[in-house]
């Protein structure tokens, strides 16, 4: 074997070649490669798109008014009432398209406010240490233990149920879950080199913790937001079903159910709950799936 | 071992403190006050205000908080605004049903996801596996209500073979079986859920423990076997579960809520609805303190069980 | 101070007792129990446009003292002057442009998020090295100084390979114009022919642009090419400096013979002599040995070694040894 100073003094200081440029795929092809083989994360893909899209485009898509009451009420489905009408004589196709919008309003909205909140007690939390740590995660901690949807109820009921309400509670109750993930990134990464590079290059502590540290912690808040949309779509129903939270006459999946509380709707005009239903299992489904595909695409074990 | 329970319990203390706080001030951001609720529209200004002193409620917040913080010491936690009934004998009745529903949802959801997870860790990336993993998202992505209803609606309005709601049939509370099938629905809807998620720890947790290679050389062997011959990774596998269960029994319990609404379970769940609609603060305000200090209680308590089970844990 | 004929002019660097403790936390409420001495009282200098090498062990403190310097770690004790001022929190804001660093890992030392452009332009901008017109000229310069196409500039880190990244790394160190570069180990996760590249690159740098180094590496191999003196480390104290042929050729701290009699030497006339195995593990830098912390593994130590702590002596080629007159 060669020693070093052999090869020195061979001088095979030479210029570099192209070939020594690494030919393999970016980082992101490489996650895109292994999402797209989550055959169930690409079907929920599709089908979230879709749902954005008729969420966007939902005048378009049907020519009736969700408010409108017709003449026909608790019909079954016809020809003019595709899914039929609902109590008072709304046409509950109308109804279900547009109430996608509340959904996908909830989920962005707050799983939005929640992270970015989660995000910056988290890393202040996990790159200053000592007392400010301590301090966050106990608040942190305080938040965690109160059961989310009892508090979430009382928090909405106070402040009045409606749409900006739900979503702004979501958003300023979910943010520890977040706040921990992103300590424990940030804990890690404010010991690798790059990081300490930055000190030393006297770059200042919110550029080394928003520019070097935070864009190298995103997989996993990803990951986390994703669950945390299907998760927030759950809890907008739930809320809107127990008449806690969006209030008809704008429409949400949720609160279209809440007629099926009583026996009559619940056991002879099932097109009144069932659609809305099927449309929280199917989003919600979707998302999750999502969620998972990204947590293999983007699993630091396998990713280099 | 000892220093690190104290350790934790001295964490505990803060936080407990800081719980009551939150709960504190969340409730008294509600409008109005309970005396201007609750009077006749008629009475004078001068008694609602002297009601209002008696009650404290001109006091400044701070002090408020001392005085209710002094009487939950002395496990008195007021009385509701509604029945006028001491807050925690009201709680206490309402306790038993939820933890009956919670806890046999848990052990029906586990019977249920113990098993599939370890075929599905042990098949790894077979159809089985594909199929109970697509199955277990269903189960986390349905909606407790629309299941619910969906179970009522089958199983009690058209086949009629299950009750649709209540604890017990009118004149028969003591009688075991009307008592399991009323708990058969909600029980099964909350199982799904747990299983749904549980299926995911269980085969997370085993495939973390067997390791990716020695699966890819067993494969070929049958279940049986494998299990057979690798009971210690399946108790390591299963040590961490013990921790997410006990770490979430405290929010089953909170999230029975949806479930005993649509059941009409008389439970902590239906009572927290009931006390929304009746805007009964004191008790909301004891419920959800209630709930907040089971979390930490098992936080403390897994915690610690933990550290028994698994010598390697360090008490940092 | 005057400088009389004769005397060298004052080091660019200059370390006094240095030491560097790592707090070893335990117990309730994470009490600090004891410390770990990674640095235990160190003195040396670096003059201006040397390079001084820092061998020993791995685990004997040769990263926490380049740490120090750059202050990623807070001294315990002691002080550092460069150019004559004490370094401390209010001076080091001044410093910080001429004191940088180059790491071991080239995998780990760069953001893997941001393009090579970005990367050098950023340290720049902030300390406004140049101005904002000359930034990409700079940029390019730099690339062609540490022998890189410029072209490269708009590639992220994983596309270029361990040797490549190291260089991007020396040009990131030398924007803001350092005038001291501590090297901490900056070869040795690369393949033997690429570390010729790259010590011949720092070699011919150092040439082009008068700068110091504090080159650290736990083999001789770079070290005695590249480093105009020697410095041996044994559990966080300094047992022996010299040039680095009187180094290779007279070593005098017991130590220091037996680290070079491991190394394969070209030299026949060194070749024939013995290998000194040591015997013993190296002691915990928690609780390290009383005395001179080399006693517990010292074929030649006697009772004073056991009892005293001996300094560093002699002028041009100093020793801390009691057996060395
Ligand atoms: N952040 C830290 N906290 C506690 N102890 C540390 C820390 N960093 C280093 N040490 C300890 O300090 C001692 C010196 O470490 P240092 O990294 O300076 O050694 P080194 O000479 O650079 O070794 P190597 O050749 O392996 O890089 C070691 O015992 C190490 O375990
Ligand atoms: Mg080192």
């Amino acid at each position: 074997m060669p020693t070093l100073e052999t090869v020195v003094k061979n001088g095979l200081e030479t210029s570099i070649s192209p070939s020594e440029i690494s030919g393999e795929e970016t980082p992101f092809q490489l996650i895109v490669k292994r999402f797209i083989k989550h055959r169930l994360a690409v079907i929920g893909s599709i089908f979230m798109l879709v749902i954005i899209l008729v969420a966007i485009f939902a005048p378009a898509i049907t020519p009736k008014e969700p408010y409108q009451v017709y003449d026909e009420f608790s019909a079954p489905p016809s020809a003019e009432h595709w899914l039929g009408t609902d109590q008072v004589g709304r046409d509950i196709f109308t109804r279900l398209i547009f109430a996608s919008r509340v959904s996908m309003m909830v989920g962005l909205g707050a799983v939005l406010i929640y992270s970015v909140i989660g995000t910056i007690v988290g890393a202040v939390s996990g790159y200053f240490g000592g007392w400010v740590d301590i301090l966050l995660m106990r608040l942190t901690d305080v938040f965690m233990s109160f059961p989310s949807l009892m508090l979430i109820l009382v928090v909405v009921s106070i402040l009045g149920p409606n749409l900006l309400n739900i979503i702004l509670v979501l958003g300023l109750l979910g943010w520890p879950a977040v706040a921990r993930l992103v300590r424990g990134s940030v804990l890690s990464l404010k010991h690798v080199d790059f990081v300490k590079s930055g000190v030393v290059l006297g770059l200042s502590t919110p550029r080394i913790l928003f520019r070097h540290i935070l864009p190298n912690a995103i997989a996993p808040i990803l990951v986390q937001a994703t669950f945390g949309i299907a998760a927030a779509i759950i809890v907008e129903a739930a809320l809107s079903f127990l008449g806690m939270g969006v209030q008809p006459p704008t429409a949400s999946w949720g609160n279209m159910l809440t007629d099926a509380q009583s026996l009559t709707v619940l056991t002879s005009q099932p097109w009144l709950w069932v659609p809305p239903g099927m449309m929280i299992v199917i989003v919600v489904l979707s998302i999750n799936f999502i969620g998972d595909g990204l947590r293999d695409a983007l699993d630091p074990k396998t990713l280099k | 071992m000892v220093p690190y329970i104290i350790r934790r319990l001295f964490i505990a203390i803060p936080v407990l403190l800081g719980v009551t706080v939150v709960n504190f001030i969340i409730i008294n951001m509600a409008p109005g006050n309970p005396v201007e609720m609750f009077v006749d529209p008629n009475t004078s200004q001068e008694l609602i205000n002297l009601r209002k002193e008696q009650l404290g409620l001109n006091d400044p917040l701070w002090v408020q908080f001392f005085h209710w913080l002094g009487n939950l010491f002395q496990g008195n936690l007021g009385y509701s605004f509604s029945t006028y009934e001491p807050v925690t004998k009201i709680i206490l009745e309402r306790v038993g049903p939820t933890f009956q529903l919670t806890i046999l949802a848990l052990i029906v959801g586990l019977l249920i996801a113990v098993p599939i997870g370890i075929i599905s860790a042990v098949k790894q990336y077979s159809k089985l596996d594909y199929f109970a993993t697509g199955t277990s998202f269903l189960g986390i992505s349905i909606p407790h209500f629309f299941m619910g209803l969906g179970l009522i609606y089958i199983f009690a309005v058209q086949l009629q073979w299950l009750p649709a709601g209540g604890i017990a049939t009118l004149g028969r509370e003591d009688d075991f079986f009307d008592k399991v099938r009323h708990l058969i629905l909600p029980v099964l809807v909350l199982a799904t859920g747990i299983a749904g998620q549980y299926v995911r720890y269980v085969r997370a947790s085993l495939l973390e423990v067997l390791g990716q290679d020695y699966l890819r050389t067993a494969r070929a062997k049958g279940l049986k076997e494998i299990v057979i011959t690798n009971k210690h990774a399946l108790k390591n596998a299963l040590i961490p579960i013990i921790t997410i269960i006990g770490l979430e029994i405290p929010f089953l319990l909170g999230g029975a809520v949806i479930t005993e609404q649509v059941f009409q379970w008389p439970g902590m769940g239906q009572l927290t609805i009931q006390s929304i609609m009746s805007r009964d603060y004191p008790t909301l305000m004891a419920l959800n303190l209630l709930t907040a200090f089971m979390v930490l209680f098992a936080n403390l308590f897994t915690d610690i069980l933990y550290s028994f089970v698994d010598p390697r844990i360090k008490y940092k | 101070m005057t400088i009389t004929m004769g005397e060298a002019a004052t080091p660019l660097l200059r370390v006094e007792k240095l030491k560097t403790y790592y707090p070893i936390k335990k117990g309730i409420l994470s009490r600090t129990v004891g410390h770990v001495k990674a640095v235990d009282g160190v003195n040396f200098y670096i003059n201006a446009g040397e390079t001084l090498g820092l061998v020993g062990e791995s685990g004997c403190g040769k990263s926490t003292i380049g740490k120090t310097l750059v202050r990623l770690e807070h001294p315990s004790e002691g002080k550092v002057y460069f150019q004559d001022q004490e370094i401390s929190k209010e001076t080091m804001k001044d410093i910080r442009r001429d004191l940088q660093i180059i790491f071991q890992d080239p995998y780990s030392s760069l953001n893997p998020r941001m393009r090579i452009k970005d990367l050098l332009e950023e340290p720049m901008k902030i300390h406004q090295v140049v101005g904002k017109e000359n930034l990409h000229k700079r940029v390019d310069e730099l690339l062609e100084l540490v022998g890189l196409p410029s072209s490269y500039k708009n590639r992220y880190p994983h596309e270029f390979s361990g040797g490549q990244r190291q260089r991007i790394g020396i040009a990131r160190a030398l924007s803001l114009n350092p005038k001291l570069i501590i090297c901490d180990e900056p070869v040795s996760a690369l393949d033997v022919s690429i570390q010729a590249q790259i010590l011949n690159l720092l070699k011919d740098l150092q040439k082009e642009l008068n700068l110091t180094y504090l080159f650290i590496a736990h083999g001789l191999g770079a070290v005695k090419y590249i480093s105009d003196r020697i410095a041996v480390m044994y559990l966080g104290k300094i047992v022996e400096v010299a040039k680095t042929e009187e180094i290779f050729r007279n070593p005098q701290h017991p130590y220091t013979k037996a680290l070079l009699s491991s190394y394969p030497i070209p030299n026949p006339e060194l070749r024939s002599k013995e290998r000194i195995i040591i015997p013993g593990d190296v002691p915990s830098p928690a609780n390290p040995p009383s005395g001179c912390s080399f006693h517990t593994r010292c074929p030649i130590a006697t009772a004073i070694c056991r009892e005293q702590n001996p300094v560093l002596k002699g002028k041009e080629h100093s020793v801390a040894c009691f057996a060395i007159k």
